[in-house]
């Protein structure tokens, strides 16, 4: 088990980039990635698009890990055991079982304790981050609402993960079995975190980041590192903005570093406002 | 005397872990960003994580040029996983513009115990400790070379995997994953500072 939560924890304080090709994994990698989630539509190209989205061909997989000496992710859609094993088999470093692609089970999420590689599942909640942790997740991130370049969602999960937290750790004793009820959560994960008032493992940003100070408001609100899909390659000029968003995810509270980086990356991905979108991705999720 | 202040290179990586260690132990931490924030540090913990990332950030956080100063002067530091490969005199599987300091006389091969699926834990013995030590090795770099100024304090199927030169202790696992705190407390008791 350490083994599979320890990668998470080489990971804080990083910036994980979406990249569908291995020209956009070499960027990520120059630009300081800690690690690239390999994918063959970033999620602002999925939302135009449409139609189901699936586990990435094996061989762009492979044409990733081939070109780039930092950890490789991937994604498996919800449920779909065989895309995770798939991903397992080709050697990949960690597997997201994601609801930007489209779910393969509207009731069960994967085991994934039956899995030697770590996983990763996002979140809007706290009962969500506990039911997928009892599940094996290694790693959290909050759902956000990828594709859409906006951070809002992104706080909103944020604040609700922390917050809660933060109230079961003033709760007593009784009030906990209260909190189990309402989360939909295993009562002695609930318990945990009234004593040692963290989430059992990492808790990372995903889903709307699309500058550098996206980057530091979630590392500020208590996020430990930040995936950025569609905000790097969907922006006018990608190497800069990514090396900005590295820099400001280690110097999320360095105001004058932050003020440096963020100066002339050009424009940012348009983006979306959340009334402008038809399908939540973050509702898919059980 | 006051309580001495170990610095934490926190540019990226397991950081959080090695300082709640080294709180362990009565030692007060700081997280390193700045060349600033070395200032009245007397030891310091590189830790795990990418060791590209990190090396990207050495340099334009420009602690690389003080630590460089800081290291010659035999300034106690403890690097583990990418930290000793960012220590390490040779590094092989490194990107072309990868720095190290060089500062202890080994050559390490970057992921040279695999990739993830290919990560592990073991408990190993350690000079100096009485019950043997559980070592988790993610990605892990392998050594490859030693030289003959270096202390080997632990090896695994006769690869050192904790080895010492002068002021500069490197592991190629992570001591900082384990609730046992035995290795940073030598690493502190070496250089007197509990």
């Amino acid at each position: 088990m350490q083994v599979k939560r320890g990668l998470a924890e080489m990971l804080k304080g990083g910036v994980i980039m979406d990249v569908v090709t291995p020209e956009q994994a070499k960027i990520a990698e120059d630009a300081g990635a800690c690690a690239v989630m390999a994918l063959e539509r970033v999620p602002a190209d999925i939302r135009r698009d449409g139609g189901v989205s699936r586990m990435s061909d094996p061989e762009m997989i492979e044409g990733i890990k081939a070109v780039t000496t930092i950890p490789v992710m991937a994604k498996a859609r919800i449920g779909h055991f065989v895309e995770a094993q798939i991903l397992q088999a080709l050697g990949v470093d960690y597997v997201d079982e994601s609801e930007v692609l489209t779910p393969a089970d509207e009731t069960h999420h994967i085991d994934k304790y039956a899995f030697t590689v770590p996983f990763v599942c996002g979140a809007t909640n706290l009962g969500e981050a506990l039911r997928r942790i009892s599940e094996g997740a290694c790693l959290i991130r909050s759902k956000g609402e990828a594709g859409t370049g906006n951070i809002v969602e992104a706080v909103r999960h944020l604040r609700s993960i922390l917050g809660d937290i933060r109230k079961i750790t003033q709760a007593d004793s009784a009030e906990l079995f209260q909190w189990a009820k309402v989360l939909q959560a295993p009562l002695p994960l609930v318990q945990e975190i009234a004593e040692t008032g963290a989430l059992q493992v990492p808790l990372f940003c995903a889903g709307g980041i699309a500058t550098p100070a996206d980057a530091a408001l979630a590392m500020q609100l208590g996020a430990e590192a930040v995936f950025v899909g569609s905000g790097i390659f969907k922006s006018d000029d990608p190497a800069p903005r990514a090396k900005a968003i590295v820099e400001a995810t280690t110097h999320f509270r360095d105001a004058d570093i932050l003020a440096k980086v963020s100066r002339g990356l050009g424009a940012p991905m348009t983006g979306i406002g959340m009334d402008a979108i038809n399908t939540k991705f973050a509702e898919r999720g059980w | 005397m006051s309580v001495p202040v170990v610095g934490v290179l926190a540019l990226q990586g397991a950081f959080v872990a090695h300082e709640r260690a080294l709180r362990s132990l009565g030692v007060s931490t700081r997280q390193i960003r700045t060349p600033a924030d070395l200032a009245n540090v007397r030891g310091l913990v590189m830790p795990g994580g990418e060791s590209t990332t990190m090396s990207k950030l050495l340099d334009s956080s420009g602690i690389f040029d003080e630590m460089d100063r800081l290291l010659a002067d035999g300034f106690p530091v403890f690097g583990t996983c990418a930290g000793m490969i960012l220590l390490a005199r040779e590094v092989l599987d490194g990107r072309a513009d990868q720095r190290s300091f060089g500062v202890i006389d080994i050559g390490v091969r970057r992921n040279g115990y695999g990739r993830q699926v290919d990560s592990f834990e073991t408990d190993i013995p350690v000079q100096g400790l009485s019950a043997p030590f559980h070592a988790v090795f993610i990605r892990a770099p392998k050594v490859e070379r030693v030289g003959d100024g270096v202390q080997v304090l632990a090896q695994y199927e006769g690869v050192p995997v904790l080895a010492r030169q002068g002021n500069v202790t490197v592991a190629s696992f992570h001591p900082e994953l384990t609730a046992d705190a035995r290795l940073h407390e030598q690493f502190l008791r070496h250089h007197d500072l509990i």
